[in-house]
């Protein structure tokens, strides 16, 4: 079906690899300006080709590494806690509605389904968060609110048990004596694998790149992820030299080497996902597609 | 049959209380996450006072909105969220269905696999590194646009972060560099779902490379353009918040052209502790929305009922 036109084809290549280029070089630049000199970046600014390398800003960031770690642990508890329950209470929930027999079904579909019309907006969800439960600075402020559970997941979740697990699977299991629960725990969720993995994913993803939790309900440093630090240095360099931040250090405050410090802060940031990506980029591009297909 | 009819003999209440109570921790988060702020509105109905919490503030009726529409700002965080919105539409309908046509033309799969897992590298990163990687391009004395490109055009540098007219291009920009790559790949799943019998029957006519693309790829792919645009222009009222937020690196200077509803809504309850207007501006998108999205959902009910909401 494919013709053999090769000036189309090396037009295609051209255009994909400048946008390819697009897209990666940035991180490229984060990278070389990380190992480049301070001096050289304030005499020719951020470039490529620097003149001088230097690791000074990762050997700075070596005194607070401590600190660091503890904002690495917690993004990891609140992704490894948060996609758990996440996916339990999902699939716990996506399953009882996608049984044709399930009394009030349409109903309770209907009351999943409404939260992705109207939200009452950021201001009374705060509120509900700080007034009614206190989980203002607490681990929990980081994992519960909007990020739990969605209600396109659980659509996402109720049409896959409604369209690949036949009903009479399920019966039979019930008829030789399992009850639901069991029924969902040894057949159901077997046979979900992909969409439960498809589901875990886009959860983690969404804990691992979180800020915007950590923003409005945790002001104790010692709570924050690691997005949260490294949006505190984006729009406040002088955090990480505070005392609330670096205690001890404060001695080398005088040439602390700023632009590159920022940049090999966010390096740090971003290599465990950049070396995780090509493992699960086929997951990540069937949920993408399944998720805009049917919600 | 026969197993049916003894499965229906089974269905007790108690089985289906079983299944009642896998539902409960669910719904219980969808109570507390989403229908409390639901009802949570009534403050911006109300003088919110901390002390009296949200039940003991005294009803004060449509004041907080009265002065939330007195101010400029209404206007401008208005104006703001649907230009923007509506220059990412626009070009959302173009950037990605070119790219996704060419993906598809590229003959080798692997080659095509490495393109499309660079294009949607951007869109896996979060907002605040999206933020680094444009300071690193912009940021005064330094960054790379300004000391290296703009001398190479003969243009002098300018300071990115205090002048606001050049922001509605540049988080432009930076929000196609982030979405085209996902809206390519979700096109190219569709364009590699059409059946090759209809290029085939093409090529037969003599059809060549560029008709086939003008006459079967882009009308059999038009179907599924128009959902996603509708769908974005259901939310017409909201924004990326990270976007408007962390890119601008939360500039003053730059609100001009940068402050829309949802950072209006968060900087009026953080920064300022004005509940009462912050709440107005929050029921006044959740309530425009609403309307937005079941419009625009019975639009796509019009055009394809596989692909509506509801």
């Amino acid at each position: 079906m494919k013709t053999n036109n090769s000036i189309g084809q090396w037009f295609v290549h051209l255009v994909l690899l400048v946008i390819s280029a697009c897209c990666l070089l940035p991180f490229l630049l984060l990278f070389i300006t990380s190992i480049t000199d301070e001096q050289s970046i304030i005499r020719h600014g951020y470039s490529f080709f620097p003149e001088t390398f230097s690791l000074a800003a990762y050997q700075y960031l070596w005194h607070d590494i401590g600190r660091i770690l503890h904002a690495y642990g917690i993004t990891i508890a609140i992704t490894l806690i948060g996609t758990a329950a996440g996916l339990i209470i999902t699939a716990l929930l996506a399953y009882p509605l996608s049984r044709k027999d399930m009394p009030l079904g349409r109903f309770w579909s209907f009351v999943v389904f409404f939260t992705m019309l109207l939200n009452g907006g950021l201001v009374p969800q705060y509120l509900v968060y700080t007034q009614l439960f206190e989980l203002k600075n607490t681990l929990l402020g980081l994992i519960v609110p909007g990020l739990l559970m969605n209600a396109f997941y659980v659509m996402m979740m109720r049409t896959f048990f409604a369209t690949s697990i036949p009903f009479p699977v399920i019966e039979s299991a019930n008829i030789d004596g399992a009850g639901e629960f069991r029924t969902f725990v040894q057949i159901v969720l077997p046979l979900s694998m992909p969409i439960l993995a498809t589901v875990g994913l886009f959860q983690t993803i969404h804990y691992w790149n979180d800020w915007f939790n950590g923003m409005l309900y945790i002001t104790d440093s010692k709570l924050f992820s690691l997005q949260n630090l490294l949006n505190r240095i984006l729009l406040d360099f002088d955090f990480l030299t505070s005392s609330n931040f670096a205690g001890g250090n404060a001695a080398e405050l005088t040439d602390v080497p700023r632009e590159t410090v920022r940049m090999a802060m966010a390096v740090i940031g971003i290599v465990p996902i950049l070396i995780a990506y090509p493992f699960f980029q086929r997951y990540f591009v069937k949920g993408l597609t399944i998720g805009a297909i049917k919600g | 049959m026969k197993l049916l009819a003894a499965g229906k003999r089974l269905r007790s209440p108690r089985r289906y209380a079983a299944l009642g109570l896998m539902m409960v921790p669910g719904l219980l988060y969808l109570l507390i996450n989403n229908y409390l702020p639901m009802f949570g509105v009534i403050i911006a109905f109300k003088d919110f006072n901390y002390t009296k919490g949200i039940f003991g503030s005294d009803w004060i009726g449509f004041k907080n909105f009265e002065y939330l529409f007195k101010t400029s700002d209404a206007l401008l965080i208005t104006r703001n969220t649907i230009l923007y919105n509506a220059a990412f539409i626009c070009l959302n309908l173009i950037v990605p269905t070119g790219v996704a046509i060419m993906l598809n033309e590229v003959r080798k799969r692997w080659l095509s696999r490495m393109y499309q897992t660079v294009i949607l590298l951007p869109y896996l990163i979060s907002m605040v590194i999206v933020g680094y990687l444009v300071y690193a391009m912009l940021s005064a004395d330094t960054g790379f646009l300004g000391r290296t490109i703009l001398p190479m055009l003969g243009l002098p540098d300018i300071s990115w972060y205090s002048e606001p007219r050049y922001w509605p291009y540049i988080l432009t920009a930076v929000h196609i560099w982030i979405s085209a790559g996902s809206l390519s790949v979700i096109y190219l799943a569709s364009i590699i779902g059409i059946d090759p019998e209809y290029y085939e029957a093409a090529m037969i006519d003599g059809a060549g490379k560029w008709q086939q693309i003008r006459r079967i790829t882009i009308p059999l792919l038009a179907p599924v353009i128009t959902i996603m645009t509708l769908l974005q222009i259901g939310r017409i009222f909201y924004s990326d918040f990270g976007l408007f937020y962390q890119v601008p690196l939360n500039a003053g200077a730059l609100q001009s052209t940068t402050n829309v509803i949802d950072t209006y809504v968060y900087r009026a309850l953080m920064t300022l502790g004005d509940v009462g207007m912050s709440s107005a501006a929050g029921v006044y998108q959740s309530l425009v929305g609403f309307v937005l999205v079941l419009v625009s959902n019975f639009v796509v009910r019009k055009l394809n009922k596989d692909h509506a909401l509801f």
